[in-house]
């Protein structure tokens, strides 16, 4: 229940880590991360789940974080974009971004690059439409789609179109 | 979004009884809607229940049904192989529905819960019979190129939303539903109502009820039923029209075939006059473009969206010919 400043007792398990915080309870998963972690790396775009600016894996599945309440993501493993690289060894998915200049403003990178890896999780990037119908929760206002593609092709070890 | 409370549910008689006490109090599974509508101001609620972690999310396969919990995710259902070996229409619509993202989100009971898309209904400063019941329908004279040309009365013509219903009704499913009194089952044929005068009732599930599961018929028509979508773009969107399509095959006619629509009506719309003209005959092209021609007789168009009578002679043109394969 809701104490006298109107918030609640939550623990989040964000990249391994436990937290604990007191929020309102309207507080959405996306905005516990940003807002109260401090783990900016997952974007806010349009709040409405149409652009997956704000996907992340939650127990190894990818969701937009902007159509959950944080309060609903307790005893949950969360994993943001700050939890995929070992130190400073980028994870493949990450690497291959970098290697194809997958994006331009890299404002929908992070949520890129957690979908693509939920993307793996299912099994289903076998080819670039594949590749494409999977990652089309994600826009890119760039239009940095077709080194996109690519980078994720290569993630997941096929072959690159050029 | 105002202010609200959440409390989680650890069963469904807690759910139940929180949800009798409140009139305002709203069940929140997958939130993929519901938390949408209530960023944009169009649903306000003071207390939210979290039903996510009751355990409805099974498919259980049964001698004559599969019945499929109402927690389960849109994402687990649309890849259960005994769904896509059996009842390939629900998973041929769900892996058409929104995105991955909220697949893996979403739940089934949810998901025919949804709301329409419609513009005007989603403007919270758009007048909206069905968000507010009286204040007239934005969508009658304005853009209505997503609303419905089947089942709409003087007072609104949305669409309804769901590619899953659609396959549901052609699968003659029923919905399991929760209440006070205990259990009780609907055909989805009569879960949905068309808007007439009360376009803010949308289904005939009452305010103190939960849906626990959805079951669906195994028969060879629902193992050889289909789904076509077509849309503005090739993924991530609702439908313009949309067909699923059910029958089986006796001594190489048709039999009971079930024809329904999606994105073209009020409620999932089930074409019993085409059913008719297919039930007996042999599944030819000749036969499925008469059948397909009759599709949207009847249909009341307007200058937005006239274009979905052709739309919706095509998908279930499409979804006829998808069926031929044996």
């Amino acid at each position: 229940m809701p104490n006298a400043s109107g918030t609640v007792a939550i623990a989040l398990t964000v990249n391994g880590k436990l937290h604990k915080l007191a929020l309102d309870p309207r507080t959405t998963l996306l905005e516990a991360l940003r807002d109260d972690l401090g783990l900016t790396g997952t974007k806010f775009g349009c709040g409405l789940g149409h652009c997956g600016a704000c996907t992340v894996l939650v127990d190894g599945r990818r969701i937009v974080s902007c159509l959950t309440l944080a309060v609903m993501n307790q005893d949950r493993a969360i994993t943001t974009i700050e939890g995929l690289a070992d130190g400073h060894d980028l994870h493949p998915v990450q690497q291959a971004f970098v290697e194809h200049d997958a994006f331009q403003c890299g404002y929908c990178t992070p949520g890129q690059i957690m979908s693509a890896v939920g993307l793996f999780e299912e099994g289903k990037a076998g080819s670039a439409a594949a590749i494409r119908e999977g990652m089309s929760g994600n826009l890119c206002r760039c239009g940095a789609y077709s080194n996109i593609v690519d980078a994720v092709r290569q993630a997941a070890g096929g072959e690159v179109a050029r | 979004m105002n202010p609200f409370s959440v409390t989680h549910a650890q069963d469904t008689a807690a759910a139940l009884s929180g949800k009798g006490a409140d009139s305002d109090a709203q069940f929140i599974a997958g939130g993929t809607d519901l938390l949408q509508l209530m960023q944009e101001g169009v649903v306000r609620s003071d207390a939210l229940i979290d039903i996510s972690r009751l355990p409805l999310a099974e498919l259980e396969v049964r001698d004559d049904l599969l019945e499929i919990g109402a927690l389960m995710r849109l994402r687990d259902l649309a890849e259960h192989e005994v769904v896509v070996r059996e009842a390939p229409a629900i998973a041929q619509a769900l892996r058409e529905t929104a995105s991955p993202q909220v697949r893996n989100m979403a739940t089934v009971g949810g998901n025919l819960l949804q709301r329409t898309r419609c513009l005007y209904f989603r403007d919270a400063g758009a007048p909206c019979n069905k968000r507010e019941p009286g204040s007239g329908c934005g969508a009658m004279d304005g853009c209505n190129r997503i609303n419905a040309i089947l089942g709409g009365s003087e007072h609104c013509i949305a669409a309804h939303p769901s590619d899953l219903a659609v396959a549901l009704t052609a699968l003659d499913a029923q919905v399991v539903v929760q209440g006070p009194d205990g259990e009780r089952c609907l055909p989805i044929g009569a879960f949905y109502l068309p808007p007439g005068d009360t376009p803010e009732i949308e289904n005939r599930l009452g305010p103190d009820e939960l849906i626990l599961a959805v079951r669906v018929p195994r028969s060879p028509a629902a193992a050889r039923s289909r789904f076509i979508k077509l849309r503005d773009r090739e993924t991530f969107e609702w439908a313009l029209a949309s067909c699923a399509v059910a029958f089986a095959i006796e001594d190489g006619r048709v039999a009971d075939p079930r024809i329904v629509a999606g994105g073209v009506g009020t409620t999932p719309w089930r074409l019993e006059r085409l059913e008719s003209m297919l039930d007996g005959q042999a599944l030819e092209p000749k036969v499925i473009a008469g059948v397909a021609e009759c599709a949207a007789d009847g249909a009341a168009c307007r200058p937005g969206n006239a274009f979905k009578a052709a739309l919706l002679r095509e998908a279930v043109s499409r979804a006829l010919h998808a069926g031929d394969v044996s």
